[in-house]
């Protein structure tokens, strides 16, 4: 019996053997093979009929945007023009596929092998982060006008109809009465965002206080009763659930939710000091460089400054930074002081590390007898 | 006798064969996971492993995964016997729907399973909007994790048990009933014995999937730190800071944790089976 089972298993571990140097030699084409298709929220933009109409000049070509949540339907409609515009100037077909998620999680699928061309992600800490990684060369942030950022957006208030609790100020949401709804910081980018934006105004109204800054963003937080993972979770919890009485959100999700639900329900409300909020874009040089794609790559993300691609933007919501379609769309994007990351609060990193990182001030917050 | 014995155990070929495909499976699918996840903590040292064990968010996380799927899994238990004895011991109109209703739970994405029981549980949902007024919050609370973790554990202990109650000999009842034991006596004599260690199975079964879940939790918890954030919630907050050493000492944690529960469980049923024969 024993002499039984020592063969067995030796088999066992022979078999496996096996089958790991045959995983082992198969590993470079099968990477490439799985990489698009791993995006499973990928979605193909270009009509593949359209492929049919005549033979292009040069071979096709594909890219992979990796992007974050509430990007989708604004790269679906950007996809289409930039096609159009390059098969026009150099005679290319190129099929864009996206892919959409948390924008940590989809950076973390970069890493991990997932083979973007480019990234449009939420926050530059998580581009940083595929820098540390060596997949984008250092210095990204420069590499595009404006720090990469092509169109930007801002954090506004969201309430019922005709304001009810009368919130018009940061200061307003640490009334008694006041139930704040917004993502948890830790899990998602968006709230990093309204986070820093209230500290940003706390601030302001307590001469560079940080430990005044530090007390308000801790009241406020003892207002929130939810705190869901994500941005869209969010905005279910408040307008679906009707939980709470304001929701700090991204202009262009708000903008949306209005415009889905019905302006009889809610409001926007601007308070007077928020943070430019700046989501970056990013050629991923590795994977360019290894595909051959670089030169499109570039002119993919270089498009979002032009009238076009700014226009685009604009239509799903986000601010245009191009001075003519900024006055064209004025109306849409009210007037509200606006401060940036660099200006208050320096880099993603040393603001991740000081802020959100364990440790850091948003887990002081919880930590009981603080 | 012992002809019929070897030819069954000659149905499937030798020992040696089998026991070596038992190992290579049990590898592929269950140890090289395991172990990649430790492979993945590189640079995760025994001082960071202590720190991030011993933050106190964490060990309040562990304490909500811990006792909301205990308590989820014993009224699963309790409830998974009710359910089995209906399905076993009746015969009703509907009975396949309902018998097959059971195990919906498995197949639906726990997500949706969270969604839907926030949007009946929160204040205005179908439900919630009744058990507010009377001072009971179910959404973001202990309670509503409770609820998700049942939802998701209770086909494990009707599964589990069905098959046992269906093969109980109904003869032994009977004598214990001609022999004069009341019907409650019947029960925890007769029948509770040896519907033991199934139970116990289900239980194990339903708690193990109560502390690794996610999906349904997240959207009905809250997720307050300290009060109803679960330990697999820290671990996905710690990833989207790429502290993957963090989130390993976490989820390593966990294991060790549940996987001494379960042998623990897993002794106590070996033990009521030999007691009860």
């Amino acid at each position: 019996m024993r002499k039984t089972l020592k063969q067995g298993v030796l088999l066992g571990l022979v078999l496996l053997m096996s089958a790991m140097m045959a995983a082992c030699g198969n590993n470079a084409t099968a990477n490439e093979k799985t990489a698009t298709p791993a995006a499973n929220d990928t979605t193909k933009t270009v009509k593949e009929a359209e492929q049919d109409i005549e033979p292009a000049k040069l071979e096709d070509v594909e890219l992979l945007n990796v992007s974050y949540d509430p990007t989708r339907e604004l790269y679906e409609s950007y996809n289409k023009a930039f096609a159009t515009y390059w098969e026009k100037e150099k005679g290319q077909k190129v099929t864009i596929k996206q892919s959409h998620g948390g924008s940590g999680k989809q950076s973390r699928a970069v890493i991990d092998g997932l083979e973007a061309d480019v990234v449009t992600l939420a926050l530059g800490y998580d581009i940083d982060a595929l820098q540390k990684d060596g997949l984008i060369n250092e210095g990204w942030e420069g590499e595009f006008e404006l720090n990469s950022s092509p169109y930007t957006s801002t954090i506004v208030f969201l309430v019922k109809k005709g304001n009810p609790k009368g919130i018009n100020e940061w200061s307003d949401l640490i009334k008694d009465d006041v139930e704040v709804i917004t993502p948890n910081p830790k899990t998602s980018g968006g709230a990093r965002w309204n986070y820093l934006a209230a500290w940003g105004y706390a601030l302001r109204e307590n001469g560079n206080d940080e430990a005044k800054a530090q007390q308000f963003v801790k009241d406020l937080f003892s207002h929130v009763p939810v705190l869901d993972t994500g941005a869209r979770g969010s905005t279910t919890t408040f307008v679906e659930r009707g939980i709470g009485d304001v929701l700090l959100a991204w202009e262009n999700e708000a903008i949306l939710s209005i415009k889905e639900l019905g302006p009889d329900k809610f409001d926007i409300v601007y308070p007077t000091l928020s943070i430019l909020a700046e989501p970056p874009v990013a050629i991923v040089d590795k994977v360019v460089d290894k595909r051959g794609t670089q030169e499109v790559a570039e002119a993919y993300l270089q498009y979002l400054y032009t009238e076009e691609g700014q226009t685009i933007a604009a239509e799903n919501y986000y601010r245009p930074t191009l001075d003519s379609v900024k006055e064209k769309f004025k109306d849409n994007f009210p007037n509200v002081e606006l401060f940036t990351l660099a200006d208050v609060f320096g880099t993603w990193k040393e603001t991740q590390e000081k802020h959100f990182n364990d440790g850091g001030i948003f887990d002081q917050i919880y930590v009981p007898g603080k | 006798m012992s002809q019929v014995k070897s030819i069954q155990q000659k149905v499937i070929p030798g020992f040696g064969l089998t026991m070596g495909f038992s190992v290579f499976y049990l590898s592929v699918v269950v140890l090289i996971p395991l172990a990649a996840l430790l492979f993945n903590s590189t640079g995760l040292t025994w001082v960071k492993f202590w720190e991030v064990a011993t933050d106190p968010r964490v060990l309040a996380s562990y304490r909500v995964s811990f006792t909301t799927s205990a308590v989820a899994a014993l009224l699963d238990t309790i409830l998974g016997l009710l359910l089995a004895w209906v399905l076993v011991r009746y015969k009703f109109p509907g009975k396949a729907v309902f018998d097959a209703l059971i195990d919906l739970p498995f197949a639906l994405p726990t997500a949706v399973a969270g969604v839907s029981l926030t949007a009946l549980y929160s204040q205005n949902g179908w439900i919630g909007s009744f058990l507010e007024p009377l001072g009971i919050k179910v959404a973001f609370s202990p309670i509503g994790i409770t609820l998700a973790l049942m939802f998701i554990g209770i086909p494990f202990v009707v599964r589990t048990v069905q098959p046992v109650l269906e093969d109980m000999d109904r003869d032994a009842e009977e004598a214990a009933a001609t022999l004069g034991a009341g019907r409650l006596r019947t029960f925890c004599k007769v029948i509770l014995p040896s519907l033991l260690p199934p139970l116990l199975t289900g239980f194990a079964l339903a708690f193990a999937r109560g502390i690794g879940e996610y999906g349904s939790v997240v959207f009905i918890s809250g997720n307050m730190p300290m009060r109803t954030e679960i330990a697999p919630l820290l671990i996905m907050s710690k990833l989207e800071q790429y502290d993957y050493a963090g989130a390993t000492a976490v989820a390593m944690l966990l294991l060790i944790i549940s996987f001494f529960l379960l042998f623990m469980i897993n002794s106590l049923q070996r033990w009521v089976r030999r007691t009860s024969r």
